[in-house]
């Protein structure tokens, strides 16, 4: 019998279902909101932070990320769906330009990437952006 | 294991004040401690975990890197300068060791 690749890949899920292979695990809601509050010291209010992104990332082994917010003195980025939510955290001082910063980053499907950021009055704010990855980066 | 180099952009000259852009790459694989090998024992982790730049000692701007930054960290950002000076940039790796670049600016 021929399989084709429609095939390999219904085998290959419910071979997941029963968990004979492993997927990569998923970071919950649970552990995304954890290291928000972590960072954070609470649930920040949305707005003030921004997030460039390509809205589908050809390439989840490297996708360029950028984030700002003015006057900030340093932003947490979180991937929502990876394994693990996190990614980096960029830390500004008296000498540096602007609160903005940009690294490239992997991502292992379509998620959203979360920036928290705290600013030198002690405020946060956080903002939430979906990239659409259509070949995922976690080496699997 | 292909070397591991820094390479940063930095602008020769800036003005006083004024934000200005540099750029770091440095060459590394980022071994995240996800991936498996053929016999499928997990390949450990070893990544770049921090990145300094101080500018006449000051720290401008600092990085913490988790694995899901992706295999020869780029990472960009800007410095504001009043007087000319050297950027020193730092990248920690997990097994300790530290990789260093210099770059002078004047600054007028």
């Amino acid at each position: 019998m021929e399989m084709t690749r429609r095939d390999i890949f219904a085998l290959g899920a419910g071979l997941a279902a029963v968990g004979l292979i492993n997927l990569p695990a998923e970071a919950d809601e649970g552990m995304v909101k954890e290291a928000i509050e972590k960072f954070a010291g609470g649930m920040p209010s949305a707005g003030g932070v921004e997030i460039g992104a390509p809205e589908i990332a050809e390439n989840g082994n490297t996708v360029p990320i950028e984030v700002a917010a003015a006057g900030a003195t340093s932003i947490l980025i979180l991937a929502a769906g990876n394994p693990n939510p996190g990614v980096a955290t960029f830390n500004f001082g008296k000498l540096a330009g602007e609160s903005r910063a940009s690294t490239r980053i992997r991502l292992a499907r379509t998620q959203d990437v979360v920036a928290v950021a705290k600013m030198s009055d002690g405020s946060t704010a956080m903002a939430r952006r979906e990239v659409k990855v259509t070949i995922g980066g976690c080496g699997g | 294991m292909s070397k591991i180099k820094p390479r940063v952009k930095v602008p020769k000259k800036a003005k006083a004040g004024e934000a200005v852009t540099i750029k770091t790459l440095i060459s590394h694989p980022m071994e995240s401690g996800q991936r498996k090998d053929k016999q499928g024992k997990i390949i450990p982790r070893k990544i770049i975990n921090k990145f300094v730049a101080t500018f006449n000692g000051e720290e401008a701007f600092s990085a913490t890197i988790e694995p899901a930054v992706a295999a020869n960290p780029y990472i960009e950002f800007s410095v504001k300068l009043a007087e000319s000076g050297t950027i020193q940039f730092d990248w920690t790796d997990d097994d300790g060791s530290v990789y260093s670049a210099k770059k002078k600016i004047a600054v007028s």
